[in-house]
């Protein structure tokens, strides 16, 4: 069904902003305006493409750049000429070079406003409700929590953005995700999309734009919808969105990018017309209990292979279907567990504490609380996603709580998340990570990662363990 | 793009659901530019060790080392949106691969390269890589045209696909030159909503 053809019929969030998005119709598939497209050092492959078929950035004002990816996470103050690898100074080089070539917004390595590309556009307000937005990387999702559609896309897509300012769509189904209640003591929205995935699969989502909905992610901050949108992906699902309510609106008044005066008024005109109509039709709606929900951990090597901190790891000989069976004891082999052995009993040899996932203030604050309960026992970094997350942290002084823990308090990046800005981990190095993917390798090759919120991080770095945060918060 | 109309070629089987874009392309190797290298990027902490020598791998010795078709599980592709993970499979000679679902972005980037992704159902999967370990080095083929592959046993089975990216594929046609047919279309829509929004368009 075409939405804007029964223009009768209730519409969802996700039809609304889609349907002002169109510009022609060929053959079933739509061309779409793309208001904002982001990208970071990854894009050269995007680059390279333009150049070789001689085009030019069609609108290099809608399209914003960001050192992140291969920005190193310590001894900034030598700025790039710092990076010893020449290899990852290129990228960063790279990046600013095309930006400045094309007249491209760049908020490059020195950039006091520097940081993650799904950090840094809400900071600014460059994300706002009803927007489409286009990223060259998958957690572009994360931007949904202002009721956005936003999406990642490949290096040909990216380069067809940059080129036309839009980008041929099939129209995807849509996924209501329902929460209601108020979740326990020590639940973030970390263990919230987590459990998520741990019920629909890492594949649930696929083909699916994802609306969260109910009285759990209205009572939601940004920062906990942006973590919740970010992990979208891991649920096969390229967006996830939260419709703009007065929690929106308040984080964005006055951010640079936000229109101001009657502009403003009359973009909350438009904002409040977004959310879907009572009795707007999903294809599939799935509904979760908050109270249900626990501290989750990933045991395996996918982020659907999680379960709650309480629980064990699986049984693959408990299993039916052969190929999960085989794939529950090839990730249980890769990560060096026992069938059958508690959660709480994995031993870990570094703590992160960081990314597009959980790299902002309220996770800094969260992990704070937590490490000014004892001391590290094992190496632990703290990367704030952004300079001004790292100032804001600095200035409420967790940086020093943090540092007093034996915590490593570093520079904004994406750092040991994607692992390729010299941050990795070593073969056979087990971490608990506040990132969005535990594949295998995905943190160096042959390292372990256990995804955990930034509380439950922070815990396993003063036990040394994965380890129930509202054990040591209860004693507290 | 280099079209793609029809292949008949050995295929190798992978067992495995969810295989992600960081086992088909580790993200290390992301900085690298489209070229010749990327055949050996292809899942290449999987077939190579740390000192450049091969591991035990199905892409590793004949006959799949020549595979142009890969026969796959559910949720391939799925993960991160780099397209370097197509350039490997490209690179190392993969024109096709059949799976029971794709990841959203992973198959997008195949289209784009003039790779074909096909969705089959999980039991004509689970059959065809059979059939390929009891035969190694058994060719399939498939016809974009007809929208059939004809397995090592000789069965069609048809499969579905979305016509303009059939006719893309067929012809080799990137999307730009489709898009630049409407820039008066886009034109007109630009100034509408620049008009609707200006907020946008500051600096």
């Amino acid at each position: 069904m075409n939405p804007s053809v029964h223009s009768q019929a209730p519409l969802t969030l996700l039809d609304k902003i889609w349907n002002r998005h169109v510009v022609a119709e060929d053959g079933g598939e739509l061309l779409l305006h793309v208001d904002r497209a982001l990208i970071h050092e990854g894009a050269s492959h995007a680059f390279i493409k333009l150049e070789q078929e001689g085009r030019t950035v069609a609108r290099p004002q809608q399209v914003f750049a960001f050192n992140d990816h291969y920005v190193p996470t310590t001894g900034r103050d030598k700025g790039i000429a710092g990076i010893a690898n020449a290899e990852i100074r290129n990228m960063v080089i790279q990046l600013q070079t095309n930006a400045v070539r094309h007249g491209i917004t760049l908020f490059g390595m020195d950039d006091p406003r520097q940081g993650i590309l799904h950090i840094v556009p809400p900071e600014q307000g460059i994300t706002q409700p009803a927007l489409l937005i286009c990223g060259a990387d998958s957690h572009t999702a994360t931007h949904g929590a202002f009721g956005c559609l936003a999406f990642g896309i490949g290096a040909s897509d990216m380069m067809h953005v940059m080129a036309t300012q839009t980008l041929w769509q099939r129209r995807q189904k849509s996924m209501r995700i329902t929460i209601e209640g108020e979740p326990g003591f020590g639940i973030s929205p970390k263990d919230i999309i987590l459990a998520i995935i741990a019920k629909i699969g890492v594949d649930g989502g696929t083909g699916h734009i994802i609306e969260y909905a109910g009285s759990t992610f209205r009572a939601m901050s940004m920062e906990g919808r942006m973590t919740v949108c970010n992990m979208s992906i891991e649920a096969g699902a390229r967006a996830g969105m939260v419709a703009p309510d007065d929690t929106t609106y308040a984080y964005l008044h006055n951010r640079p990018y936000a229109p101001k005066g009657a502009q403003w008024d009359a973009a909350m005109a438009l904002w409040r017309q977004l959310p879907s109509d009572a009795g707007a039709r999903f294809d599939r709606d799935v509904s979760l209990n908050a109270a249900d929900i626990a501290p989750m951990v990933t045991w395996g090597t996918n982020p659907q292979q999680g379960a709650p901190v309480t629980g064990v790891v699986p049984d693959p000989r408990a299993i039916q279907d052969p190929l999960t069976a085989q794939e529950v004891a090839s990730a249980i082999d890769y990560q060096a567990l026992t069938p059958g052995m508690a959660l709480s009993d994995i031993q870990v040899d570094r703590v992160f504490i960081g990314s597009c996932t959980n790299g902002r203030i309220e996770d800094i604050r969260a992990a704070a609380a937590v490490a000014r309960l004892g001391k590290a026992v094992v190496p632990a970094w703290v990367v704030p996603g952004s300079q001004l997350v790292k100032r804001q942290a600095e200035k409420e002084g967790l940086d020093a709580i943090f540092t007093a823990a034996g915590f490593e308090w570093r520079e904004p990046g994406c750092s040991l998340c994607t692992a390729i800005n010299g941050d990795q981990l070593r073969p056979g190095e087990r971490c608990a990570s506040t990132s969005n993917r535990n594949f295998k390798g995905r943190q160096g090759t042959g390292g372990r990662t256990h995804l955990v919120s930034p509380a439950m991080a922070a815990a396993a770095a003063l036990k040394g363990r994965l380890t129930d945060v509202r054990d040591l918060l209860k004693n507290a | 793009m280099h079209p793609f109309t029809t292949i008949t070629a050995i295929a190798a089987p992978i067992d495995e659901p969810n295989v992600d874009t960081n086992q088909l392309c580790p993200t290390r190797f992301n900085k690298v530019p489209r070229g010749p290298e990327h055949a050996r990027i292809l899942f290449h902490d999987r077939r190579f060790n740390a000192d450049g020598s091969e591991k035990e791998h199905i892409l590793n010795a004949e006959p799949f080392n020549r595979a142009q078709i890969i026969v796959a599980d559910r949720n391939w592709g799925s993960g991160s949106s780099r397209e370097s993970a197509v350039y490997a499979l490209y690179e190392f000679g993969i024109r096709c691969v059949i799976a029971s679902s794709f990841a959203d972005i992973h198959s997008n980037n195949c289209y784009k390269n003039g790779l074909l992704p096909v969705v089959l159902a999980e039991s004509e999967c689970d059959d065809i890589r059979k059939q390929l370990r009891d035969s190694p080095g058994a060719t399939i083929s498939v016809d974009l045209a007809a929208q059939t592959v004809i397995d090592a046993k000789g069965k069609i089975h048809r499969f579905e696909i979305h016509p303009v990216r059939k006719k893309c594929l067929l012809e080799g046609l990137d999307d730009i030159a489709r898009t630049l047919q409407y820039r008066a279309a886009f034109d007109a829509f630009e100034a509408r909503y620049r008009d609707e929004r200006p907020w946008l368009y500051n600096t």
